[in-house]
């Protein structure tokens, strides 16, 4: 048996999802997409952001929206130095969990910023809105350091 | 903003994965000789059975497979679906047959098209054989067999499916 030539080839596997969003992620979205933030009131009286549709507490459906500020506190954070194709910046960024004002729980977005240095927990972020916005998380392009949003 | 704009109601996800896909031995041996227009399985040194596509290995044996043997063309249906939802992305027009085929010779099956037959009346025991590209589309791919079609042989009774040796089946 001879030696076998090397077979390989590039490959995708592509799951091309599309999903609904129901009554409360739905207008989380059309509120982004008119640049607000909007969070929901539990039942404990906390704002969760983005919002939920059953209560933590008591799994009651929440209708209670809220809208929240645009700039909030780094409660924690990660820096990405070698961002991949998939990630929302092709240079080094951070995964924040950013607690906006008016908010009771952090929620997860991009923070940019030009070097790890520049990036502690509880600094002040302000949202950074894209240029086109269409109803999906990335209408928020990423937060800054409050300050730098313009 | 006081414009009334739609609600999103729905949003599109897509989830792109992708692979750098190395054949490996086995494979890459049996890719070569189906450009060649041949099927070649191997067979496994402790049970005899016959393995096509070969892995390089027996899973039921735990042992190396390494001994080629080629197999017909033929086969016997051993189990079939018939597909009526379309697949985004599949060039193919359902309803369509998607069958477990077991090659003469072989002992194991594989999955490919049914075509040309009546979609009513498929059945485990059918006897079916390739239908191929023309030779100058031939590559290293399953799909140099367009699909399998009906032969107008009597069946394969069910517990000689996986038996059929690769000179054909006899009643
Ligand atoms: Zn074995």
């Amino acid at each position: 048996m001879s030696q076998p030539e090397l077979l390989s080839q590039d490959f995708e596997l592509g799951f091309t999802y599309t999903r609904s969003t129901g009554p409360v992620v739905g207008r989380f979205l059309t509120d982004l997409r008119d640049r607000i933030i909007v969070g929901i009131k539990g039942s404990d009286g906390k704002v969760y952001v983005p919002p939920m549709e059953y209560d933590p507490v008591t799994a009651e459906e929440l209708s209670e929206f809220v809208e929240v500020g645009q700039s909030g506190e780094v409660v924690s954070w990660c820096w990405v130095k070698e961002p991949r194709d998939s990630h929302p910046s092709a240079v080094p960024f951070a995964w924040a969990l950013i607690k906006l004002d008016g908010a009771d729980v952090p929620m997860v977005h991009v923070l940019r910023a030009s070097a790890e240095s520049e990036v502690s927990t509880g600094m002040r972020v302000t949202a950074r809105w894209a240029e086109e916005t269409r109803g999906f998380i990335t209408d928020i392009d990423g937060f800054v350091a409050a300050g730098d949003e313009s | 903003m006081s414009e009334e704009r739609e609600m999103i109601t729905g949003i599109e996800v897509p989830i792109y994965l992708k692979y750098h896909f190395t054949a490996g031995e086995a494979t890459a041996r049996f890719l070569s000789q189906v450009r060649q227009g041949k099927l070649v399985g191997q067979r496994c040194p402790s049970c005899n059975n016959v393995y096509l596509p070969p892995r390089g290995s027996c899973a039921a044996c735990g042992v190396a497979t390494t001994e080629e043997v080629e197999v017909a063309d033929k086969c016997t249906v051993e189990s079939f679906t018939i597909v009526y939802i379309p697949i985004p992305g599949n060039p193919i027009q359902p309803p369509y047959v998607i069958a477990n085929l077991i090659p003469d010779g072989a002992n194991i099956s594989f999955i490919h098209l049914l075509s040309e037959c009546d979609n009513d009346t498929v059945h485990r025991g059918q006897r079916v054989q390739a239908v191929w590209k023309p030779q100058e589309e031939w590559d290293y791919a399953m799909d140099n067999i367009r699909y399998f079609k009906p032969l107008d042989e009597p069946d394969v009774p069910s517990e000689s499916i996986g038996k059929v040796p690769v000179t054909g089946w006899e009643v």
